[in-house]
């Protein structure tokens, strides 16, 4: 379980990011919302130990994140960054099989997994394919297949962090990516997921994290921070919001 | 791009090929033995109960001349072409050279000194002149690159960009001070010096072979222990760091190993471009980017290149024989030319 205490993160003089005490729950999906520049991949990079802390500090379980061993932590802590700089012709199996690495569970297991995890992120059928030959979608997809393969079939203890992981995806895969994600954490793992879309987020999201300029300003179930007060505060943005006809979530639509 | 051919038929392909470079380069030379007299031969030195009749004259140019160049050109051309693998995997990009790192200019620097400062001073031994050649030229490849390595590094991080732009500066840095040697040079060291910049195996000793066949045949065990670590540092440094590799660990085994590599090959048979860069590239359009079979192969495939390379040095002009940078760069450039144009096609 990953807990952030008192964090504060800070880029030369300037602080970043400020006051997040957090705790990541047991099959619970935490998204996390803000205008650009509101400290969401700071806070993701903080997390995963990427980014020394200036203040405050991070905990894995019963430890602090930076004394645990690596392969033990990436058996524990997976992480999905934005953007991807690979540009070597793997396959899509070799990109998603690089998830495995830091398990000793042999060929046959580690395929399985593999082709699972594929599946899970809808990307099976590009088994087989090189890398370099994918559209960015299918990418982004490849890359979410390769931090389930880490994690899979993902348990409670572990922990998921995903940095806009739709944001090159269709509408179809927006959706199928985090049902996905969701189902993932129905299995028992911890997932933080930093999103733009206010609609994805109410949809799958358990409770939101609304950060503006460094500083968190709620921490709640969808249905409290996805109001228009909230919102025209931090994103300065007009909406109405409206339950979901079908299925009850809130429904934003910008005025 | 797709894979053309399998791991198993790559090895057994590049094998045969290797022997076959092998075979050639202990027959062919100014005094060309028979093939089967050269099998025989060799045979014989491996130890094989073979009988002597008539073979003493190729035992005697086998042992004596054609199997230290060959074992030299073997272990050059292998690790330079495993360098190559190590720094393409370093900075993420399939163009990128192990001179990147200043390990080439710095023994060049290493080399120029012990060249002309050893004609300046004058009272070395004869015998100790190559000798201190090599490890001038090797402390020199090691030296540059531990600056480069330091000058890349901030708050306990290596930052990979920092490096490449050091080495430049600082291989712009050895250019010049090479320079300042050339010309302070008299007519005796600068042929010596030109003629060591142009590389060549030939001369090859088993007293200068022994150094190198240790450093290449350690890197040659060490780095394929790191492929599926480099594998994942091709995803980024970040994201290998997430798959729990000790990246910071990852690079400098990367560069010590290359410095080490390519000091020790560079010290033996001076400089020889062209290897480190080309031959990682092209078994990487044959069988995939997957370090487990490149590491291995482009070993094989370098010693192959290598030898097939020093005939070429040997035979084109003989009796008189071209240095094998020539013909290394001359195969190498336009080949780096067309991958050049192709990935902008």
């Amino acid at each position: 379980m990953l807990r952030a205490q008192n964090l504060q993160i800070r880029r030369g003089r300037k602080i970043v990011l400020t006051d997040i005490t957090l705790e990541l729950k047991p099959g619970e999906v935490l998204g996390v919302l803000g205008p650009n520049g509101a400290g969401k991949s700071t806070l993701l990079g903080a997390l995963c130990g990427e980014l020394p802390a200036d203040h405050g500090s991070v905990w894995l379980d019963e430890r602090e994140l930076s004394h645990w061993n690596g392969a033990q932590r990436a058996r524990r802590l997976a992480v999905l960054p934005q953007v991807s700089t690979l540009d070597f012709a793997f396959r899509v199996e070799e990109v998603v099989g690089m998830g495995r690495l830091p398990y000793q569970s042999g060929r046959v297991r580690d395929e399985e997994i593999v082709a699972a995890a594929l599946q899970a992120a809808d990307a099976g059928h590009l088994s087989g394919r090189s890398y370099l030959a994918l559209s960015g979608g299918e990418r982004q997809r490849v890359h979410l297949a390769r931090v389930l393969a880490q994690l899979w079939p993902g348990e409670a203890g572990q922990t998921l962090l995903l940095d806009e992981p739709t944001s090159m995806l269709d509408p179809l895969h927006q959706h199928t990516t985090l049902q996905a994600v969701r189902e993932f954490a129905d299995r028992g793992a911890a997932v933080l997921v930093i999103l733009h879309d206010l609609n994805l987020a109410a949809r799958y999201c358990d409770r939101l994290l609304l950060l503006e300029g460094g500083c968190p300003v709620m921490l709640d179930t969808p249905e409290q921070v996805l109001r228009p007060e909230p919102l025209k505060a931090v994103f300065g943005l007009e909406v109405l919001v409206q339950p979901h006809p079908e299925r009850g979530h809130p429904l934003i639509i910008a005025r | 791009m797709t894979l053309l051919i399998k791991p198993r038929a790559l090895f057994i392909g590049l094998s045969l090929l290797c022997l076959l470079a092998i075979w050639l380069s202990l027959a062919l030379g100014p005094v060309s033995l028979p093939l089967f007299d050269t099998l025989r031969a060799a045979l014989r030195l491996v130890g094989l109960p073979i009988a002597a009749d008539g073979l003493e004259q190729a035992e005697l140019i086998l042992g004596q001349i054609r199997l230290p160049r060959t074992l030299l050109g073997l272990a050059v051309g292998g690790v330079l072409a495993l360098s190559g693998v190590a720094m393409q995997g370093l900075f993420r990009n399939p163009l990128a050279d192990p001179g990147l790192i200043g390990v080439s200019s710095g023994a060049a620097l290493g080399a120029a000194i012990a060249i002309v400062g050893g004609s300046v001073f004058g009272g070395l031994p004869e015998s100790f002149g190559p000798y201190l050649l090599s490890v001038c030229a090797f402390l020199g490849g090691l030296g540059v690159t531990a600056l480069v390595y330091r000058l890349g590094r901030r708050n306990g991080q290596t930052n990979v960009a920092t490096m490449l732009l050091a080495g430049i500066a600082l291989t712009a840095l050895a250019g010049s001070a090479v320079g300042l040697f050339t010309y302070l040079a008299d007519d005796a060291t600068l042929r010596t010096l030109t003629f060591w910049n142009l590389g060549s195996l030939n001369g090859a000793s088993y007293a200068r072979l022994w150094p190198l066949l240790l450093v290449s045949t350690g890197v040659a065990l060490w780095l394929p222990r790191r492929a599926k670590a480099l594998n994942a540092l091709l995803l980024g440094e970040s994201e290998a760091g997430h798959l729990g590799i000790d990246v910071e660990g990852l690079k400098r085994e990367l560069v010590f190993c290359t410095a080490l590599g390519v000091g020790a090959a560079v010290a033996a048979a001076g400089m020889i471009g062209f290897v480190g860069l080309v031959v990682p590239h092209l078994v990487r359009l044959l069988v995939g980017p997957d370090h487990r079979v490149l590491l291995p192969a482009s070993v094989l495939a370098g010693a192959s290149l290598l030898l097939f390379a020093d005939l070429v040095a040997r035979l084109a002009l003989a009796p008189a024989e071209l240095p094998i940078g020539i013909v290394t760069a001359l195969i190498g450039a336009p080949f780096f030319l067309y991958l050049l144009l192709r990935g902008r096609a």
